[in-house]
């Protein structure tokens, strides 16, 4: 029997056929991913003049949704304040499996000028954070660059891993 | 009220403060003229209860009345002379100096246009009584002062935090309440959300937004030499620049790929 086993990493076997499925589910991915309409702040505005019309989002398929169910990305768009730190880990936490985090302007990156008793200090404290966009506030073009930095970095993740818990900070 | 003007064309040459010790100019306080709409609000007051004093700033009638009073002269304004809405209401830290708060009721004669201040000086650990009943506004006013003071309000109806959250520890806006927070500020999402063992994990808050460090490739990159995550230090000096690029060089799987000889540049608005 074990003459007829065959070295799928020599021959070309199976690994060829399921980099093609990842190469297929990670191009529905980043081609749709549905943001949570996540506005804390004044960026929030910018996020949205990035969906109206003249930036036009929907043309990478995202989507804003309104609920965490539905979203693979979060954009946390404005001041973190430590009385919703805690609810924006709960909504992260609701969110479907595999989901991605942009950290948007500068606020949600550090803190930024709030440097008080009252503002958490990064997002990255509580969430885990993809990628980093730096601005106060963001233009949309920026905010399209990092959906679009963001697609290719999930096109080059496997597909069909299990997600392994982000590292926190 | 406009701030006066001072020149600043000069600014850059001479330094910002000559005063080694700042002191904050006085308003100054004026006698409340006889005869007048103020004078008869100063004696439906005094008919009430007593008056500590009674002097008119920039234009508008003060009364300090002792803090055991704020109801009866408060009543007697909205009552007698027609002072319906409170437009304000909140504390002023006066611990350091004399060791309590000053709470101050700005009201609003809205028939007769004219404002008033009602004040009274509340000491540490003593409570004021709820004005809640007179006026609706005072509600969330009072859960503010309380909130951010720590000034307490006897007989409120909800007497819970407005703006912090519920299990903050701490009055934030009393002037011994550093900025940045004490250490159950600083801690508190992660003690909320992770547990107090977390501290070790998360570590700190920089709390220079500043501060770059560029040979930290896990968390940022330098923009327009982008290295992989991760990288050893050596990488991050390299010299040749990372090319932006908006999609991968080969093209996505039925993505068209942007071309700059196909695409159309508009050089002038219609």
């Amino acid at each position: 029997m074990a003459q007829h086993q065959v070295n799928y990493t020599q021959s070309g076997g199976l690994p060829v056929a399921l980099t093609t499925v990842d190469k297929i589910l990670n191009w529905g991915r980043s081609n749709s991913l549905w943001a949570l309409t996540y506005g804390l702040a004044c960026c929030a505005i910018e996020m949205m003049a990035s969906g109206a019309s003249r930036y036009d989002f929907d043309r990478f398929g995202t989507i804003f949704r309104a609920s965490p169910r539905q979203a693979d990305l979060m954009i946390v768009a404005g001041t973190l304040t430590k009385k919703h730190a805690e609810f924006i880990r709960r909504l992260y936490d609701q969110m479907t499996e595999p989901k991605w985090v942009i950290s948007m302007g500068s606020c949600a990156n550090t803190g930024g000028m709030f440097n008080t008793y009252a503002t958490v200090q990064g997002v990255d404290r509580v969430i885990p954070v993809d990628l980093y966009l730096p601005g106060c506030a963001p233009r949309p073009e920026t905010l399209q660059y990092a959906v679009m930095l963001l697609q290719q970095k999930i096109r080059r993740e496997s597909a069909n891993k299990s997600q392994k818990p982000k590292r926190l900070v | 009220m406009m701030r006066p003007y001072t020149p600043k064309d000069n600014v850059q040459k001479k330094a910002y403060y000559t005063d080694r010790f700042w002191v904050a100019p006085r308003i100054p306080e004026e006698p409340v003229p006889e005869g007048s709409d103020y004078a008869e609000d100063v004696a439906a007051v005094k008919k009430a209860c007593k008056v500590l004093n009674a002097y008119i700033q920039r234009g508008q009638l003060v009364i300090y009345v002792n803090s055991e009073d704020n109801v009866t002269a408060l009543k007697a304004l909205k009552e007698e002379r027609g002072y319906d809405m409170l437009s304000e209401l909140s504390a002023v830290d006066f611990l350091a100096e004399r060791g309590g708060f000053e709470v101050f009721y700005q009201l609003l004669n809205l028939n007769a246009a004219r404002r008033l201040r009602v004040k009274c000086f509340v000491e540490e650990n003593h409570a004021v009584e709820s004005v809640n009943p007179l006026y609706r506004s005072a509600d969330w006013a009072e859960r503010e002062m309380w909130d951010l003071m720590g000034v307490k309000v006897n007989n409120h109806p909800y007497l819970k935090r407005l703006i912090m959250p519920d299990d903050w520890e701490g009055h934030p806006l009393r002037k011994t309440y550093p900025l940045e927070g004490d250490e159950f500020a600083q801690w508190y999402e992660v003690d909320k959300i992770f547990g107090k063992e977390a501290r070790d994990i998360i570590g700190p808050e920089n709390r220079d937004p500043g501060r770059i460090d560029r040979y930290d490739t896990e968390r940022f990159a330098r923009l327009g030499h982008e290295v992989p995550r991760g990288a050893p230090a050596e990488m991050v000096d390299k010299a040749e620049e990372t090319p932006i690029s908006y999609q991968e060089e080969e093209g996505v799987f039925l993505i068209q790929k942007l071309s700059a000889e196909n695409s159309k540049v508009l050089d002038k608005r219609r």
